[in-house]
């Protein structure tokens, strides 16, 4: 077991972790712990925030924050879940500039909730006649023939 | 300085940008000739490959995120391909791997070349340019050898590649890589020994080493600031571990760093394939992939201008689920607004085409809305120009 897990796991003992392989981990998380995990692993462990995932499931959002490892090359994946009806999570892009765009697209993209974000406006559509609040990347999001509308 | 010139004023570069591909919008914020602040507005390019990739299939999507950028073609499908393969838990034979790894530095060379030579044009060093993107030439000529495309390649596949290299040509490889090597390093001298360059590049855009590990930046923009991260060392993929190479850091983090880095690494790149050529294993190209079964996967690599980042999601079926995508630039454009803050106007957009976000159309910008100044892409390239020439004017 890698360093960085075991002292994860001994700041987090309810994670629930799968090694898909030695260099791809996936912790899972509740999610009020998330700010206090991202912290430990960006400030105590080093890790780089590659980037986060959102994605919508049948049982609600997951969210999935990819921290880099660099020295050992592990990506430790940090898993939270957010119920359909209470899609809120504590937002990274408070204390950690890196987390602050991609935030922002899965809020506009998705419809999550980034509780303290300084900045939370659209990223990509900001400057567009996209219709704010229709959400592209959710399960059921209903294709329209734009052009035919027009 | 009068009150007037103190007062605050907003110069916007953009969303058609004198030096990038792609549009983008950087609002300056400026007092007199300084940059105070700087507010960047992205998406005029967005085109929804995220929401594409999941209706097509696993064989389809490198075909799909290989368009995702011109220059760095290679990178998303690589990157495509070992999240796939990760997610399915297979690896590619050993020859694949080594082609991936040939194809995959190839571009680094064109790549940096083609960033050189319009940071030359940008500094008023014409002939940068022209030489630069001579050799680089030759680069693409190899591409089409091998691939038949001097670019969009078509080269990586979920489980191997789809072209092979043929024994006579790697003689004709090497011919065109002495001759880049040769002259790159004539031009690396050239720019690095030249005191007008060094004076005009030193210290300008400088982004600290705290500053590059809080917003995350990656790939040569990272190493110049002496964040020492190289996907292909650190978390090895293709064939970079089977070969002796380097990776270049520099500790000052400013323009003139970054274009060393990227300079340096051609030679790398050099060496690399020199080292895969020589000892690339005989056996098949590609494996079969019988299905993905349900789970997830993270593809990443060393694109030009940094990690490059691919997570797939697979319900079971033979198309993702999810497919997310993060290019380098993502990371490195955001983190512009520290290194503009406190540089000049001539020096803003030299600095915003330092971390090299993919550009092309080198002419067109919006002008300045103030109503007493107005800045064209032209003129802004006249400032950098000129103030490139009061250099050369204390040299002499």
């Amino acid at each position: 077991m890698s360093e960085s897990l075991k002292l994860f796991l001994e700041q987090f003992p309810d994670t629930q972790v799968f090694e898909k392989n030695p260099r791809r981990l996936y912790l899972t998380i509740p999610r009020e712990k998330l700010t206090a995990a991202a912290k430990f692993l960006h400030q105590e462990r080093g890790m780089r925030l590659s980037i986060a995932t959102g994605i919508d499931t049948r049982h609600g959002f997951e969210v999935l924050y990819h921290f880099s490892e660099d020295t050992t090359g592990i990506i430790y994946t940090v898993k939270v879940f957010a119920p359909k009806d209470d899609p809120r999570i504590e937002a990274q892009g408070s204390w950690f500039p890196a987390a602050q765009w991609i935030e922002r697209e899965m809020h506009e993209l998705l419809g999550i909730d980034f509780v303290g974000h300084p900045n939370l406006v659209p990223l990509l559509t900001s400057d567009t006649d996209w219709e704010q609040g229709r959400y592209p990347l959710r399960r059921d999001y209903e294709r329209r023939n734009e052009a035919h509308e027009r | 300085m009068s009150g007037e010139e103190k007062k605050r004023r907003i110069v916007p570069i953009g969303p058609y940008h004198p030096l990038q591909e792609e549009p983008e919008f950087f609002k300056l914020i400026v007092e007199g000739e300084t940059v105070v602040d700087l507010e960047i507005h992205i998406g005029y390019n967005h085109r929804g490959h995220e929401f594409i990739s999941p209706e097509l299939t696993y064989e389809q999507v490198p075909f799909l995120v290989e368009r995702i950028c011109g220059i760095c073609s290679n990178s998303h499908p690589l990157a495509a391909v070992l999240a796939i393969e990760d997610c399915a838990g297979i690896k590619p034979p050993p020859r694949a791997n080594y082609i991936r790894s040939i194809i995959h530095e190839l571009e680094r060379i064109h790549s940096h070349l083609l960033w050189v030579g319009l940071a030359g044009h940008f500094i008023g060093y014409n002939t940068v340019w022209m030489w630069a993107w001579r050799y680089r030439e030759h680069i693409l000529e190899v591409f089409e050898m091998i691939t038949g495309n001097r670019n969009h390649y078509g080269a990586n596949k979920p489980g191997g590649v789809r072209w092979d290299i043929k024994p006579e040509q790697i003689p004709q490889i090497e011919a065109v890589l002495n001759v880049v090597e040769k002259k790159t390093m004539m031009l690396t001298k050239a720019v690095l020994d030249d005191p007008v360059i060094r004076a005009r590049l030193e210290g300008v855009g400088i982004l600290t080493r705290e500053q590059a590990l809080q917003w995350s930046v990656v790939g040569p923009t990272a190493r110049a600031s002496g964040v020492d991260i190289d996907v292909r060392r650190d978390d090895p993929h293709a064939a970079y571990d089977q070969v002796p190479w380097n990776v270049i850091v520099l500790p000052e983090g400013d323009v003139f760093a970054k274009a060393k880095v990227r300079l340096l690494e051609i030679f790398e790149s050099v060496r690399i394939i020199r080292g895969c050529l020589q000892n690339l294993p005989e056996g098949p190209i590609d494996t079969r992939i019988d299905e993905v079964p349900p789970g997830e996967g993270i593809g990443r690599t060393e694109a030009p201008r940094g990690e490059v980042f691919h997570y797939i999601r697979s319900d079971g079926s033979n198309r993702p689920l999810r497919h997310k995508i993060r290019a380098p630039s993502y990371m490195n454009i955001a983190s512009n607004v520290v290194a503009v803050r406190g540089g000049s106007i001539a020096d803003a957009a030299l600095t915003l085409a330092a971390v090299d976000p993919c550009y092309c159309c080198t002419e067109r910008m919006a002008a300045f809305e103030d109503g007493k100044m107005k800045f064209t892409g032209n003129e802004l390239l006249r400032l950098s120009w000129e103030k490139t020439e009061k250099i050369r004017e204390r040299f002499q």
